[in-house]
């Protein structure tokens, strides 16, 4: 395949279209593409393991703090596994608060994934229209939790705020003047020549590749495949509100943003039920700081998709094992099914189309040494010591600190 | 003899110029940013811009050509700045004119896109090398439907130069009305010309970071920014010349202020395409070019050549 014709081109770790750091390394043959090369890894961060340090409270904010746009949704899949443990029901009106929340949560991360559709085919009114609307409901969110990314709303057993009845007319409110708006980006998405032009027939994943590569979320709906844990595993207030979950048979990036956008609506929809029908009672309930043994796994339907956390307690106060799969896991395999024989100009939107979230994903790192042979895998204790080394060669004495942390 | 030096280099040359074309560089920047519900730009950005380039250091990649680089962004200044001199701009009479003048302009506004060409090309980074072989693969479709309109409107007023074409429609009120079709596709074909949207698929910046002016910085970069302040200028200019001749025969004054408002709108109309469309793909760009401007610009060609036979 490779040949004197063909170019590669970096796209990242650093690059105009990408928000996050990560690599895809593509070999151009003119405008096509003949090879790409996903390197994901460069935000790893460390989180399941430093759970595992950490009592369950502190990790709630932890986890949160794993996504910057779906942040309600990690940490709600967490307790709800910290929840099945211990065994402990939070009543209808803690469920009900965090289902707003998650609404909410979703319209602002579908605003904002329109906003950064747009400009990654060179649409910015797209962007700037989206976003300006999208302070609507992170505003909202301000008004609720007090922060407008990192809620910090929920806690094991309930909730950590209440709504009151005037909040619930704001609420009503701001859903109303966004429903309006999104109309009329239902409206630009599906009329809009070059829009269409660039979207329709770009990144096709067939309902038989999006089920093959586990794709989740709006971009397997997309596919035509009716997957939605709110549907399939209701958890917190899901079963008992009326909604459709939306697919399309475009099964490209104009579908997905067809999904996107009426799923929108089906959101105003849940919001209006939930603040009508919300029942009377506590917002929490006291859990014990120690959760008893056993293990849970937790689904949740993320705005990209399905997010999975499995916990393992041991029962003490701090988790055995923490761990996380962020939805763009299971989506980042089909983005190379997708750019098969595209062209250069459709790599920012294929890749932006499933919405991703690459630091969300990184959860696991490891260290090759290219100078050898085999490009082997450098074990932790030879990176402390190699570490030690560097720093002792720089003056740094290590033998007045604790020496239980050397190797000798 | 100083009163030549005086409009080369003043008034109506390369100060006016240049103060003009960071003054459309404004406008376009505040009207989109108006159309888009932002507040936009203050109106000394485009110059603070500049200046603030000039302070910065010159970064030349080491891989790349070193007189190249440094000689293109100074290419495209000049030659759009000699274009200049050739259009009529109020009044019918342009600074300087000759019998052929037409070619001339269009050449020398060629220049700045293969001037884009040859500093992508020779800096030597891929998303240079991108961007410049894009920049060529458009001329190529932008420069026929352009040069057919601009030449059908020149079939009409017979004549091969600037001055006789404006002299022709001052002559004859309202014969520029048959080139409407002809205007729409140089309008189209201009924003080809300019890189702008829908048509920046050169300097793509979710794709190839900034195309050809990816290693482009200080003061290479501010003479390239103002080298396509400039163009647009003079592109708008060639047309308000080709395509809007008419209060030809009014006082300089008048005429001044009425040439300003024809560049102003054209410049207007560049930051409404730029608020309204999303970028093509460069495959559908010049699908739209040969398919639809090009046998569109040669239908204006017939047009023009019905009238002429009518007239006689």
């Amino acid at each position: 395949m490779h040949n004197s014709h063909d170019v590669q081109v970096p796209l990242g770790p650093q690059h105009p279209a990408l928000k996050e750091p990560e690599s895809f390394l593509i070999t151009l043959r003119g405008e096509k593409i003949t090879a790409i090369n996903i390197k994901l890894g460069y935000n790893h961060r460390g989180i399941e393991k430093a759970c595992e340090e950490r009592t369950y409270t502190q990790d709630v904010y932890l986890i949160e703090r794993i996504c910057g746009i779906c942040s309600h949704s990690h940490s709600t899949c967490f307790v709800q596994a910290v929840e099945e443990i211990a065994s402990i029901d939070i009543g209808m009106r803690a469920k009900y608060i965090r289902t707003l929340i998650a609404e909410l949560e979703r319209v602002h991360s579908h605003l904002l994934w329109l906003g950064v559709a747009g400009h990654e085919i060179g649409f910015d009114t797209l962007l700037m229209y989206t976003w300006r609307d999208r302070e609507v409901v992170m505003d909202l969110l301000a008004t609720l939790t007090g922060n407008r990314v990192n809620y910090g709303i929920n806690t094991i057993g309930g909730v950590r705020r209440d709504i009151s009845k005037e909040q619930g007319k704001e609420i009503l409110k701001g859903v109303d003047l966004l429903e309006e708006r999104t109309k009329y980006y239902i409206k630009i998405a599906t009329q809009e020549t070059t829009i269409i032009k660039r979207l329709s027939g770009v990144g096709v994943l067939s309902k038989e590749d999006a089920l093959r590569l586990g794709a989740v979320g709006p971009t397997a709906r997309a596919s035509g495949i009716k997957r939605d844990v709110r549907k399939d595993d209701p958890y917190a207030a899901y079963s008992e509100l009326d909604f459709k979950v939306i697919t399309d048979d475009h099964a490209d990036v104009y579908g997905r943003t067809v999904v996107r956008v009426l799923e929108l609506m089906e959101s105003y929809k849940m919001i209006r039920q939930i603040i009508k029908n919300i029942p009377e009672g506590p917002i929490s309930v006291k859990v014990p700081r120690k959760i008893p043994a056993g293990e849970a796994l937790s689904r949740y339907e993320a705005p990209r998709g399905e997010d999975v956390h499995y916990v393992k307690a041991n029962g003490t106060e701090k988790p055995e094992r923490v761990k996380v799969r962020a939805p763009t896991l299971a989506n980042i395999q089909s983005v190379a099914k997708m750019l098969e024989d595209r062209y250069l100009a459709d790599m920012p939107i294929v890749i932006a189309a499933i919405d991703p979230c690459f630091s969300c994903t990184d959860r696991l790192i490891s260290l090759r040494n290219y100078k050898s042979k085999n490009k082997k895998i450098v074990t932790w204790d030879k990176v402390r010591l190699a570490g030690i080394n560097w720093y002792s060669k720089q003056g740094v004495d290590f033998t007045k600190l604790n020496k239980k942390f050397l190797i000798p | 003899m100083i009163k030549e030096i005086f409009q080369i280099l003043i008034f109506p040359g390369v100060a006016f110029l240049f103060a003009f074309g960071l003054a459309a560089e404004f406008i376009d920047r505040k009207f989109c940013a108006r159309f888009q519900n932002r507040i936009g730009p203050p109106w000394f950005q485009p110059f603070a811009d500049f200046i603030k380039l000039l302070g910065k250091e010159d970064i030349v990649p080491g891989d790349a050509d070193l007189t190249i680089f440094r000689l293109m962004p100074v290419f495209a200044l000049t030659s759009s700045i000699t274009a200049f001199f050739y259009i009529p701009l109020w009044g019918r009479q342009a600074l300087f004119s000759f019998n052929g003048d037409v070619i001339v302009v269009l050449y020398l506004l060629t220049i700045p896109t293969l001037t884009y060409f040859l500093g992508g090309w020779y800096s030597r980074s891929v998303y240079s090398m991108i961007g410049a072989i894009r920049s060529l693969t458009q001329l190529f479709a932008y420069e026929v439907p352009l040069f057919l309109s601009i030449l059908a409107s020149a079939l009409l007023a017979d004549s091969w130069s600037l001055s006789g074409i404006c002299g022709f429609y001052a002559k004859h009120p309202g014969y520029w009305v048959a080139n409407l079709l002809g205007f729409g596709i140089a309008l189209i074909s201009l924003l080809g010309k300019l890189e702008k949207v829908p048509f920046d698929i050169p300097e793509a910046e979710t794709e190839i970071v900034a195309g050809s002016f990816t290693e482009y910085s200080g003061r290479l970069l501010a003479l390239f920014r103002v080298s396509i302040d400039i163009e647009m200028v003079v592109g708008a200019s060639l047309l308000a010349a080709v395509f809007l001749p008419f209060a030809l025969n009014v006082a300089p004054a008048l005429g001044f202020i009425i040439y300003l408002a024809k560049v102003i709108l054209i410049v207007i109309f560049i930051a409404l395409a730029r608020s309204l469309f999303a970028r093509l793909r460069i495959d559908q760009m010049i699908s739209l070019c040969w398919r639809v401007l090009a046998p569109l610009a040669f239908l204006q060609v017939l047009i023009d050549l019905f009238i002429k036979g009518a007239m006689r």
